[in-house]
């Protein structure tokens, strides 16, 4: 029996339920303190930094050998925009870091900080999205006018002629507020410097290590080898830890200056502040349809407020372009056009978080297809039926493939399962009580496991997508898997042990994932974009089968059969029909220590592969059920199901828990978290007391059903899933609202769909009815 | 978000906890459960040079009926009010209440006279206090003194508690078996501070208002007490027409705070709400 499939408890989990995981807070002992001393200003000009009496105070001069990040889209319609490591000249959002202190201990380091002071002239800022697009908005950089870093546009020759013969037009004007993906751990370092071999060694919470190595040595101007990163535990990522911060290349180079070792631990406040935001966007779309349902065209004006600077190495493109190249989602689009900008204002700079634009693109359609099926007297999931996507490989209009998906099948047993005419009745019933509730539905397709040309021909400088692994077998017969791959806490070392288990035909338990460490592991990029499962599965699938191969090779000859006769099961090799068979761990000793007797079989025990493919698209429906008390406008989620199709599940359980935090993130999305700046681009909420994520007693009880489409464009079968949870319940729950409020008539138009702009959006219906 | 440095002292009876509040004054914070103390020290919002912890003042630490009245010692946690502590409506109320108090590990924590004494706008206890005519005893060297709570509160943060008091217990009027309580609050999440909350007490006989207590949170620097509606109710049918009349009443009786959650016109349909169902619930 194989280990793929099972949900096998993670081998993590011994280590982190019992705290015993490290994370980097845990290696700060013995260091030396840095506190960042931060713009309160959302924009102004540095006049001067007063230091404290006896306080050395670290300034952009001091890191005049420094260089600059400057992430770059090899597009014409991209603009540069240069970020220094500590604030030269002048502020471009509250929370720039412009200087810092060290101390003995984080609470030292916080007394010195707050005895610089910063003397710097505000000047008026722009913070909003469409604030910073009207002609005359200021500038946030002189370089971009108009304020549009990056600027995607396409327009298929027979979208007019489709909004010409359209028997409706539906135009929605949708909102997505800010928001933080506020992991647990929030971001950190210890820099430590070696005087014996004069290298410095970042311990940091990250999800790209290799890409911030290269990222740093670049800044500060010396050889990758002086440089060792490595992500030990990080508890959370979620997109935020990716980019290339500022931080970590102040404390490098202040460990490489001091030579001793030197920690930056982020709090919560700095977290909200200057890491990294998201989910900015506004969205204003129209789609032609025919008199029976089928969309003929769409047309899309799509806003992403990236913020001051741009992330590194993803760039500000992230959401702008992956909103104009996936809008249409899981839906047969046969004319588009689209203008996507993302435009730079004087608040936290944008980088990925979990779903990126399409929590938003997928809210868009969905409302596109309710307001369309009521417009034409359809049923909604009638209407989906006619617009799904529905032969494959499908290419949409902006030219992604669609590789075999199951987006009608999983909807209609998502609606199976909920029982809708059931529910109708509950429904009836209770509306005459008084009490309104609503079911939503959310269909969606989540590209994962995307490889290099996806990223290339986003236009990237740097192009990242494959990935590395190595493969050996020691003489016990235990194996050593080293990725490039650097998870954040998802449980992909055991979901990769339990394919390698399988080729080798070994335990998960003797398969021993070595991550995280650029001195240790193969370049690669790190997790994100769902793609740890499908790419770093695929070289570990491929690396250890060929260590199998030779395992095969020295068993044939240990026990005179052919290596195609030899299978690697249970911790054996056997000889296939008869009852011989050896020991793995005796094949691996003798393929080490008796070399000599196979020197002339190819290959050997430690082995690399690569692989990089050219992506696969998961799908899934969600449905959200949800009462709302219209009086105070609060929203309760009372049920919510998922049908997934990730493929071939590796291991059921992690794929189910990858989909409960998503779910719980896209619930937060559509009801609870919203970054709020001042119209001065201050803050407001930069504790957990004013942002919301929602907690146990906001997030039902979430089911799942699963499909399996097997295809072929990945290795293993299994497609991505880390996203799809956050993509898709936005758009369920806000149809379920607007579906439980629908005897007021009302739309919802921005998310979160707080209880005020629910209230709001009541009292509005009721007044212009009276 | 480390605290700025402050000296601790953890006295063990009272007379030394009175001796060290007269001692270091203003300078001087009195540290309870510390559930909003410590978040506010590590803000750097609170900088107390001198914490005097109260938690091992084992003499404070009490729950009884005496004189017709529920006295609450001062270190009193939220969590001893789970199960009713003394029978009848107000031990019931209190529990219903007190599900409401933040979350759950900070209920074992924090205590009932540490929030009076915080006087958060938003706190329930600030709220049950004030409905409930609770009368705070409080002590310094020099002696102990009786505040009534509606001269107790003063605004936000703000008491009648001098630099140098200690709050001893806190007397809640016993309810006898005619009244009933009820009460409703709207947050955002579970254990979020309410965005308005109400609070209602009633006497009912032969279907009709005997007598009434009412009060809102959350949305004035404050807890208000509502009498003008309280005497309103008095002789009118308990139904819901004249719950709903009061609710609308409360909505228009003040100028609600607003801040990111919440505007001052949502709080007034907050306030209707809350109003109306406390009193319907008083009323079940």
């Amino acid at each position: 029996m194989s280990w793929t499939g099972r949900a096998l408890p993670r081998l993590e989990d011994p280590t982190l339920l019992r705290g015993r995981g490290r994370y980097v807070a845990d290696l700060a002992p013995g260091a030396a303190h840095v506190r960042f001393v931060r713009s309160p200003v959302a924009r102004g000009r540095i006049l001067g930094i007063e230091a404290p009496e006896g306080v050395r105070v670290y300034t952009a001069a001091d890191l005049a050998d420094v260089g600059q990040i400057r992430p770059v889209l090899e597009r014409p319609d991209y603009v540069a925009v240069s970020q220094p490591v500590l604030a030269v000249d002048r502020v471009c959002f509250a929370g720039q870091a412009v200087a810092f202190v060290v101390a003995d201990d984080a609470a030292a380091a916080e007394d010195l900080a707050e005895r610089v002071f910063l003397d710097i002239e505000p000047e008026d800022p722009v913070v909003d999205l469409d604030a910073a697009l009207r002609p005359g908005a200021i500038q946030t950089h002189p370089e971009a006018p108009g304020n549009v870093l990056v600027e995607g546009r396409m327009r298929t020759p027979g979208l007019d002629a489709a909004f010409a013969e359209a028997a409706a037009v539906i135009a929605l004007d949708l909102r997505s507020r800010r928001q933080s993906a506020m992991p647990m751990e929030t971001r950190g370092g210890v820099a430590r410097y070696d005087t014996r071999d004069g290298r410095t060694t970042l311990h940091a919470s990250v999800q790209m290590p290799h890409m911030l190595r290269t990222g740093l040595a670049d800044l500060l101007g010396c050889p990758e080898a002086e440089l060792r990163v490595i992500a030990p535990d990080v508890g959370g990522g979620f997109g935020q830890k990716m980019s290339l911060f500022p931080e970590y290349a102040a404390l490098v180079w202040l460990a490489r200056h001091v030579k001793r070792d030197v920690a930056w631990i982020e709090d919560r406040r700095e977290n909200f502040l200057a890491s990294a935001h998201s989910r900015d966007q506004a969205f204003t779309v129209r789609g032609a349809f025919d008199a029976t349902g089928h969309l003929l065209g769409l047309e899309a004006n799509l806003r992403s407020n990236v913020g001051a600077f741009s992330c590194y190495p993803v760039t500000c493109g992230v959401e702008p372009l992956m909103a104009f190249a996936e809008l249409p989602g899981p839906y047969k689009v046969p004319e588009y056009g689209a203008r996507s900008r993302g435009v730079t204002t004087n608040t936290c700079t944008m980088a990925p978080y979990r779903g990126v634009a399409r929590p938003m693109l997928t809210l868009t359609m969905e409302r596109l297809m309710e307001s369309a099926a009521r417009r034409l007297g359809l049923d909604p999931v009638e209407i989906r039926r006619r617009n799904l996507i529905d032969r494959f490989p499908h290419r949409s209009p902006t030219g992604l493939v669609h590789d075999e998906g199951s987006y009608i099948a999983a909807m209609e047993a998502a609606v199976a399962a909920v029982d809708v005419p059931a529910f109708r009745l509950r429904q009836a019933e209770a509306r005459a009580k008084g009490r309104h509730l609503g079911l939503g539905l959310s269909v969606f397709s989540e590209r994962t496991g995307y490889g290099t040309p996806a990223y290339a021909a986003r236009g990237m400088a740097i192009v990242p997508g494959y990935e590395q692994v190595e493969c050996s077998l020691d003489p016990s017969g235990h194996v050593e898997l080293r990725i490039g791959a650097s998870p954040h806490g998802q449980g992909l070392g055991t979901a990769l042990a339990q394919l390698v288990a399988d080729e080798l035909g070994v335990e998960p338990g003797q398969v021993q994932v070595v991550s995280g460490d650029t001195d240790r592991t193969p370049y690669g990029w790190g997790t994100f974009a769902s793609r740890s499962m499908v790419i770093a599965g695929g070289a570990s699938r491929l690396a250890s089968a060929k260590v199998a191969a030779k395992l095969r090779g020295v068993a044939a000859r240990m026990m005179g059969a052919t290596e195609a006769e030899i299978a690697l099961e249970d911790g054996f090799a056997r000889v296939r029909g008869t009852n011989r068979a050896t020991p793995i761990r005796e094949v691996a000793r003798a393929a080490h220590h008796r070399s000599h007797l196979f020197a002339d079989l190819e290959g050997g025990l430690r082995q690399s592969a690569f692989y990089d493919p050219f992506g696969t698209f998961s799908n899934a429906c969600h449905v959200a059920q949800v009462e709302v008390d219209v009086e105070t406008g609060g929203v309760r989620v009372e049920r919510f199901l998922v049908v997934e199709d990730a493929g071939r599940l590796i291991n059921p359980m992690i794929v189910d828990g990858q989909i409960h935090g998503g779910v719980a993130q896209g619930i937060a999305n559509a009801l609870y978290e919203e970054v709020v700046y001042d119209p001065d681009g201050n803050l407001l909420t930069a504790s957990l007391a004013d942002y919301l994520p929602p907690t146990i007693h906001e997030i039902p009880p979430i089911e799942i059903l699963h499909m399996e489409t097997i295809s072929d464009a990945t290795l293993t079968g299994a497609k991505g899933v880390g996203e799809g949870g956050t993509i898709g319940a936005p758009a369920a729950v806000v149809n379920a609202i607007v579906d439980a409020l629908s005897p007021f008539g009302i739309e919802i138009n921005e998310i979160p769909a707080t209880p005020e702009r629910i209230r709001a959006a009541i009292r509005s219906a009721r007044d212009s009815r009276t | 978000m480390k605290p700025a440095a402050f000296d601790y002292h953890r006295p063990t009876d009272v007379a030394a906890a009175l001796a060290l509040l007269d001692l270091h004054g203003a300078d001087g914070k009195v540290l309870a459960g510390g559930q909003s103390l410590v978040a506010a020290m590590n803000f750097r919002l609170a900088r107390p040079g001198v914490l005097i912890d109260v938690n091992r003042l084992a003499e404070l630490d009490y729950l009884r009926v005496e004189g017709g009245h529920l006295r609450i010692g001062a270190l009193t946690r939220h969590a001893a009010f789970h199960r009713p502590v003394v029978e009848g409506p107000l031990g019931r109320l209190l529990s219903r209440v007190v599900d409401h108090v933040a979350h759950y590990p900070i209920r074992q924590r924090g205590t009932f006279a540490g929030s009076l004494a915080h006087a958060d706008p938003a706190s329930e206890w600030c709220l049950a206090a004030t409905v409930l005519d609770a009368e705070i005893v409080v002590r310094n060297l020099r002696g102990e003194r009786l505040i009534p709570a509606a001269a107790f509160f003063k605004g936000t943060f703000t008491t009648a508690l001098e630099p140098d008091e200690l709050i001893i217990e806190i007397r809640l009027p016993l309810l006898d078996a005619g009244w009933q309580g009820g009460f409703s609050e709207f947050s955002r999440r579970a254990g979020d501070f309410a965005l308005a909350m109400a609070l209602a007490a009633l006497k009912v006989e032969g279907g009709i208002i005997r007598a009434a207590k009412l009060g809102i949170g959350g949305v004035a620097d404050r807890a208000i007490r509502l009498s003008g509606i309280e005497a309103a109710l008095v002789g009118r049918e308990a139904t819901e027409s004249s719950f709903r009349a009061a609710g609308a009443e409360a909505s228009h009786a003040l100028e609600p705070g607003a801040d990111i959650h919440a505007s001052s016109g949502y709080r007034r349909d907050l306030i209707a709400a809350m109003v109306t169902r406390a009193l319907a619930e008083a009323a079940a």
